[in-house]
């Protein structure tokens, strides 16, 4: 068994495929970080990421699969599960080993296990889509903190600058402390320094002046389409499962 | 903005709306081309309510001051209740506000008829022209085909909205007869058929001019009140399959009735909401759509209910032995798709798989088949197989023994209520 540390960027991912093709490694093991702990007469590579190298091994990947085949990978990593690195170089050199495309081979286990994560990095983007609850600031800047499970903001551009292409608007997250920022021309990453505010989900003073009015609206109207005759809690809590509670207006 | 007075006209007016089920906002193709405000494409719902239905656009009428005096409606005419009508700027506002929050999809605006109908369809026309217009908003609007409009109305309102809708009310012409006697069902049809013919011919244009306007793009749709009349499933059934093909339509929504009103052309006041028999004509209205199966496999004269125990693909499999067991290896999708416990994902999967390798009972549970109920009409890559001198009625009798079906629990929790 051989370990393989590497920083946790997909290009360094795909480092490491490279290096186990080139060491003929067979039974390894995926791990992120900095870990110099290592037992003895285990083998432990640290893989430095090589972009060269990542793109010899991207590029093999186009050839054997097709382009949504390629972005199902890159979702897959950006998942972030423990051990399921292991799966996506199983994948990949399940790929690598075999003539034809492989990529609805759900007979394989790896195969599948990708398409479980990548569908629940799917539904993950999705609720974040429906989610989100802008808030409008003085500046006009229209502010939303989330607390996804997994790390879908980066795949959340594409929606979000496409549907409010004329207002500026931030979406945090919380848990990875980092945002998006839209500025009326691109998007980009930002961090902001939460250091001086206990919740950084509350901007209550920053407030635009008729944000509280829609606010107040909003929770009405949610009151108001409820049917109470036809009371189903569990369905209601299926669709918003509670951890997302503390950032929708009309749940808080 | 007087704010009391709008809130207090938001929940008159969404309160008023609630009992038109339609939620959908998908189908539609609209970009945001113009640096504007919004896109309508795949649909989202941005929250859930307590009964567990979607919100997705917001959902208003522009009054509920109302000439008619339909039994089932909440604001007939005669009903003692508090009335109110939005501004047209009062809608536009609420929608775009709402919008760019993230809190909806757009807008579904309804109306009860003020004056006549070309009076309050020309309003419903000059909200969602003026936000298309004036504020360049893409996102979703659904609008209220009122009866009796003219055809110059329903025309720009196609070029304006998303989706238009004309609601059946009633499965059948005796049904809203009876319950309001001031409606006519040819009324209803005679928009739906002037609208089809429009879409399909806007369609024609738009494949050959590229830049002709949309019209209608996600189509339209229509919703039935069940439970107020007696009609059986095979009535709303039958209905339902009629307009998806006469006038292709979209969906056909199912409203299992709310009593709200006392009157002795309907059920009590204390008659709880038929929800399974819904849940049950929804799934029925998927198999026809999505499933490839004709209405009269699902019910028919001598099978005129649907059975509430079980969902009806079971229901027409146990009756169907004979086209079981299936080689899930070998068979069609077609007839992979009429397995019970095999949705429509788990379908193609199977077929994508079985390319590289045969499956078996493991692989077939990790790719989302509900095998406790799938095994009694398959075979696999496997030597264990459930018996074969099972009949229907044993199936029937060992899947509702080991799952704990979510309507017989919700059942008894709506009995101990009275």
């Amino acid at each position: 068994m051989t370990r393989l540390v590497y920083d946790g960027t997909f290009e360094g991912l795909l480092t490491a495929v490279f290096e186990i093709y080139e060491r003929k490694l067979t039974q390894v093991k995926m791990e992120r970080g900095e870990s110099y702990t290592s037992a003895m007469f285990e083998n432990l590579v640290k893989v430095m990421t090589d972009n060269i190298r990542a793109e010899r091994v991207l590029s093999g990947l186009r050839q054997k699969l097709s382009p949504n085949g390629v972005q199902r990978l890159y979702i897959a990593h950006l998942a972030g599960i423990e051990n399921d690195d292991d799966t996506i170089v199983g994948f990949i050199r399940y790929v690598f080993d075999t003539d034809q495309n492989i990529e609805d081979d759900y007979s394989n286990r790896y195969v599948l296990r990708v398409s479980e994560i990548v569908g629940m990095m799917r539904r993950e983007k999705h609720r974040m889509e429906a989610f989100v609850r802008f808030q409008k600031l003085k500046d006009e800047t229209f502010y939303s903190a989330i607390q996804p499970d997994f790390n879908v903001l980066p795949l959340l551009i594409k929606h979000f600058k496409n549907r409010y292409a004329d207002q500026k608007w931030i979406i945090y997250d919380i848990k990875r402390n980092y945002g998006l920022y839209y500025n009326l021309h691109d998007t980009e990453f930002i961090s902001l320094e939460f250091s001086s505010v206990k919740n950084p989900g509350n901007v209550v003073t920053a407030f635009n002046e008729d944000e509280e009015i829609y606010q107040h609206l909003w929770k009405n109207y949610f009151t108001s389409v409820n049917i109470p005759a036809r009371k189903n809690t569990k369905l209601h809590l299926r669709h918003i499962p509670k951890r997302y509670w503390k950032h929708l207006t009309e749940k808080i | 903005m007087d704010e009391a007075r709008i809130t207090e006209k938001l929940n008159i007016l969404a309160d008023a709306a609630k009992y038109d089920v339609s939620c959908a906002s998908s189908g539609s193709k609209r970009k945001n081309e113009n640096k504007g405000l919004g896109n309508a494409s795949n649909g989202i719902c941005h929250s859930y309510t307590e009964d567990g239905r979607c919100v997705s656009l917001l959902k208003i009428l522009l009054t509920n001051h109302c000439i008619f005096d339909c039994a089932y409606c909440v604001s007939r005419k005669t009903n003692d209740i508090k009335r109110a009508a939005f501004t047209v700027q009062e809608v536009v506002d609420l929608t775009i506000n709402f919008y760019r929050r993230n809190y909806i999809e757009g807008l579904f605006l309804s109306s009860g008829i003020f004056k006549d109908a070309d009076y309050t369809m020309e309003r419903l026309v000059r909200i969602a022209k003026k936000l298309r217009t004036e504020h360049k908003f893409n996102g979703y609007i659904h609008l209220k085909s009122i009866p009796g409009a003219s055809d110059e109305l329903m025309r720009e309102a196609g070029l304006y909205a998303d989706r238009l809708s004309v609601n059946l009310e009633m499965p059948t012409e005796a049904g809203l007869k009876l319950l309001a006697p001031d409606k006519n069902r040819q009324d209803m049809i005679d928009p739906m058929a002037f609208l089809n013919k429009e879409i399909i011919q806007r369609t024609e244009e738009k494949k050959l001019f590229k830049k002709a306007p949309m019209f209608a793009p996600a189509g339209q749709s229509t919703q039935v009140i069940i439970g107020a009349t007696p009609e059986n499933d095979n009535q709303i059934l039958q209905t339902a399959n009629y307009f998806y093909k006469t006038f292709n339509l979209k969906r056909v929504y199912y409203s299992g009735y709310v009593p709200v009103l006392v009157d002795k052309r309907l059920p009590a006041l204390n008659t709880s909401v038929p929800m399974v028999r819904e849940n049950r004509l929804y799934q029925a209205d998927w198999l026809l759509r999505f499933y490839g199966f004709k209405v009269d496999e699902i019910v028919n004269n001598n099978q005129p209910l649907l059975d509430l125990d079980i969902d009806p693909k079971l229901g027409w499999a146990i009756r169907n032995m004979q086209a079981f067991p299936i080689d899930i290896n070998k068979a069609d999708l077609q007839m992979i798709l009429r397995v019970p416990g095999i949705g429509m994902q788990s379908a193609q999967k199977i077929v994508s798989a079985r390319k590289f390798a045969k499956l078996n009972w493991d692989q077939l549970k990790k790719i989302g088949v509900a095998i406790n109920r799938a095994k009694y009409f398959i075979i696999c890559k496997s030597n264990e197989f459930e018996r074969r001198d099972l009949t229907g009625t044993n199936i029937k009798q060992f899947i509702l023994a080991e799952s704990k079906s979510k309507y017989l629990k919700n059942a008894t929790t709506q009995l101990s209520i009275f």
